[in-house]
């Protein structure tokens, strides 16, 4: 590795993942073609329904893969009930600039309990100014059913807003979100100037519920210029690693 | 009889009645002194701010005889109105008919008015109070001789300026008229407020300089009011009375080009109570479904007690709102419904809840952003704060300020427990919440020194890590201080932020 530090390999960075292909912004083709040709297509549209995405208490993971998916203009609203911001704090503007988002058209939300928060995402989606409606519920609060999750769904669908139910350590009880993900970090990429710092984000997702997607697991980056998510496979193919391997020690 | 007010010395004459001034009382004399010289004074206490609201009512009052209406507030004590009659003494036969009319108007209010119409404001005001008869007209091209007789203190100056222009041997205007002028000026150079110059007065009285009225603006109120024939106590009638009242109160509204920024609705019990609720808009609006839906689960809140039988809803803030026009689709702009947004919003969950982020220019982070309530539009020094447009183009960089921030922020920092390596190195493990980490990737530190023109001398620096445990989770943790700053013992660890 120290040869590495010498003269940086930058590409390693955004062309790590081989097999997978980036998430497309054009909505019209919903599916996951797995296991054909030779690498795996993952064609994602940007969601425009509600999506559930489950992350463990400290894990922040979730948020990440949230705002890689917000459109790049428009005001947010980003609610949290009174654990979450306990628990995992405040979101922080100028750090949402790194996905691309503007703090100046953040408006945050601290809502006293779950039904709240739910009432202001709502609302929120019936605004149509908004590009993207985020929502924080810590655990399992009662009023978090079928029923709350199918309005905010049908809200999502009927203003073309994209909502992320974000569920800190709860149990993927029944629910009427349209994808449904547990989210969770990986070791980061390395840093490609400094081994032992924490290179770019790495996540483990997993969908395990979706309308019109097929369920899987997948290895996640988030490339920044792109403003897109980039899907690898969960475990990568042991000669894919190997060769870039060679490659990143070839390079110094 | 007098009135008298708390003066430097104990209490003072502030004005008295006209046989008590027959008598020799004086204002601004002292109570006292004029106990001792007439024994049988009766003394009561002078309420100046009633008078002043008084004399407020009765400038809108007084627009019966003019459009332009100005309260006198030149002389302390000393209260009058000032009516601009220019062009509309016709309309009641004449200005000495109309001065009569003045006269029989305020006799018939219990008051005592003394008129005087003259060309310009310092004339009839001291004809008013110094002129020998109660009314008089006074044309263009009497002034001069009008004034000649009367004392230097009908010029409204004050006190002082009268004593010394009083030792000066000038007691009449017309002494004063004589004095040349360039004198006059060389001697009063130094007076800055106008009672205290007797040559700008003079000058105003006669009209060579001219002194604009101005009048006070009629606010009128905008509200509706409903009396029900049936005293109702139930929300939904409540909701059905709302809704007529908004109807009206957006009519008027939109008649004078306002829009309310707050409204009032206040139910008039059969008891005799008041029961009101309140919702504020960050934006001016005049859209009675967008104003009726913020009273939504607010009228729970209203105690009808027997009923009520009245109900009133006044705009208490208003701004102005021209007409806008809709765009092409027929709609509103995405603005309007932003802060329609907002304004739901905070009338359920309350303006602290709804925010928000303001960046302003600190290298503290807590500092750095803060959040504000979204309702209140920005308004500081443009210095201090960092333009938000400016930041997503400098970000592009991966090595900006931007990267190393956390997504977020705890708040206050949390205190943890760290194992280290060495004193000012990077933490091995810590231990937060009851929990261990087992850091596997650090960089840093990233110093922030403390912002010792705001802080206390005893404010210590902050190293600032990121670190990534076991599991890939981010931390961003600082420690508070360094081992031998002399700032206190150990240094101390906080985490301050996780990220993605």
């Amino acid at each position: 590795m120290d040869e590495n530090r010498q003269s940086p390999d930058l590409s390693l960075v955004h062309d790590l993942p081989v097999h997978g292909l980036p998430v497309h912004d054009n909505g019209s083709a919903m599916r996951i073609e797995a296991g054909e040709a030779a690498p795996d297509m993952v064609f994602l549209p940007r969601p425009t329904t509600l999506v559930e995405l489950f992350a463990g208490a400290r894990d922040m993971s979730a948020i990440g893969f949230a705002l890689a998916q917000v459109p790049r203009h428009g005001s947010v609203l980003w609610v949290q009930d009174r654990m979450s911001s306990l628990e995992a704090g405040y979101p922080h503007g100028r750090a949402i600039t790194r996905f691309g988002g503007n703090p100046a058209q953040l408006i945050h939300v601290g809502a006293r309990n779950c039904a709240d928060a739910l009432w202001t995402m709502e609302e929120g989606l019936r605004c149509r100014s908004l590009s993207c409606v985020i929502g924080e519920i810590w655990g399992d609060p009662r009023a978090l059913d079928f029923t709350a999750t199918k309005r905010l769904a049908m809200r999502a669908e009927q203003q073309g807003t994209p909502a992320f139910l974000i569920r800190f350590g709860a149990a993927a009880n029944l629910s009427a979100a349209r994808q449904r993900w547990r989210i969770a970090s990986l070791p980061s990429v390395p840093h490609p100037y400094d081994d032992r710092a924490p290179g770019p984000p790495c996540w483990q997702a997993e969908l395990f519920r979706a309308r019109g997607l097929k369920p899987g697991t997948w290895m996640v980056h988030y490339d920044r210029t792109a403003h897109r998510l980039d899907f690898s496979a969960a475990i990568p193919d042991p000669a894919v690693v190997e060769a870039q391997r060679h490659r990143s020690s070839s390079g110094g | 009889m007098v009135l008298a007010r708390e003066g430097r010395h104990g209490p003072v004459v502030h004005d008295a009645s006209r046989t008590a001034y027959a008598l020799g009382v004086r204002q601004g004399a002292r109570v006292t002194d004029m106990r001792a010289l007439f024994p049988a004074l009766r003394v009561e206490p002078a309420n100046e701010q009633a008078d002043a609201a008084d004399i407020a009512e009765l400038t809108h009052w007084c627009r019966r005889w003019c459009p332009w209406v100005q309260a006198d507030t030149h002389t302390d004590g000393a209260h009058g109105l000032l009516l601009d009659v220019t062009g509309s003494g016709h309309l009641f036969g004449g200005e000495p008919v109309m001065a009569g009319d003045i006269v029989t108007a305020f006799a018939a209010l219990g008051l005592t008015a003394r008129v005087a119409l003259a060309p310009t404001i310092g004339s009839a005001w001291a004809l008013a109070r110094h002129g020998h008869t109660g009314q008089s007209v006074c044309p263009a091209a009497d002034v001069a001789a009008a004034l000649s007789p009367l004392g230097v203190a009908a010029l409204r100056l004050d006190a002082d300026t009268t004593t010394l222009l009083a030792r000066l041997g000038l007691k009449t205007v017309a002494a004063l008229m004589a004095v040349p002028r360039a004198a006059l000026i060389r001697r009063f150079r130094q007076a800055s407020a106008p009672s205290a110059n007797p040559v700008l007065r003079l000058d105003q009285a006669l009209g060579t300089v001219p002194e604009p009225l101005v009048a006070a603006e009629r606010r009128l109120r905008a509200r509706s009011m409903r009396k029900l024939a049936e005293p109702i106590a139930d929300v939904e009638p409540v909701a059905h009375v709302l809704a007529d009242l908004l109807d009206d109160l957006c009519g008027q509204l939109a008649e004078r080009d306002l829009g309310a920024r707050r409204l009032r609705l206040a139910g008039y019990r059969l008891d005799g109570g008041v029961s009101a609720v309140e919702v504020a808009t960050s934006r001016a609006s005049r859209d009675a479904g967008h104003l009726k839906r913020l009273f939504e689960g607010r009228l729970e809140t209203l105690d009808p007690g027997s009923g009520f039988e009245v109900m009133t809803l006044e705009a208490t803030g208003r701004q102005d709102l021209p007409a806008a026009q809709q765009n092409l689709a027929g709609n509103v702009d995405e603005e309007l419904a932003l802060s329609c947004l907002i304004d739901r919003l905070v009338a359920r969950l309350g303006n602290g809840a709804v925010r928000k982020a303001l960046l302003q220019g600190s290298h503290i982070p807590e500092r750095a952003e803060v959040f504000v309530p979204a309702s209140v539009s920005i308004s500081g020094p443009v210095s201090s704060m960092i333009l938000p447009d400016a930041i997503p183009a400098a970000c592009t960089s991966s090595l900006s300020r931007e990267e190393a921030m956390p997504l977020r922020l705890l708040f206050p920092a949390e205190d943890v427990e760290v194992l280290h390596a060495v004193p000012e190195g990077p933490p091995a493990r810590f231990r937060w919440r009851r929990q261990n980490h087992i850091v596997v990737r650090s960089q840093g530190p990233g110093r922030i020194a403390p912002e010792w023109w705001r802080e206390k001398s005893s404010a210590r620096l902050r190293d600032y890590y990121r670190v990534e445990d076991k599991e890939g989770r981010r931390f961003w943790l600082y420690r508070e201080g360094l081992p031998d700053d002399g700032r206190g013992g150990a240094p101390r660890w906080f985490i301050h932020g996780l990220d993605a």
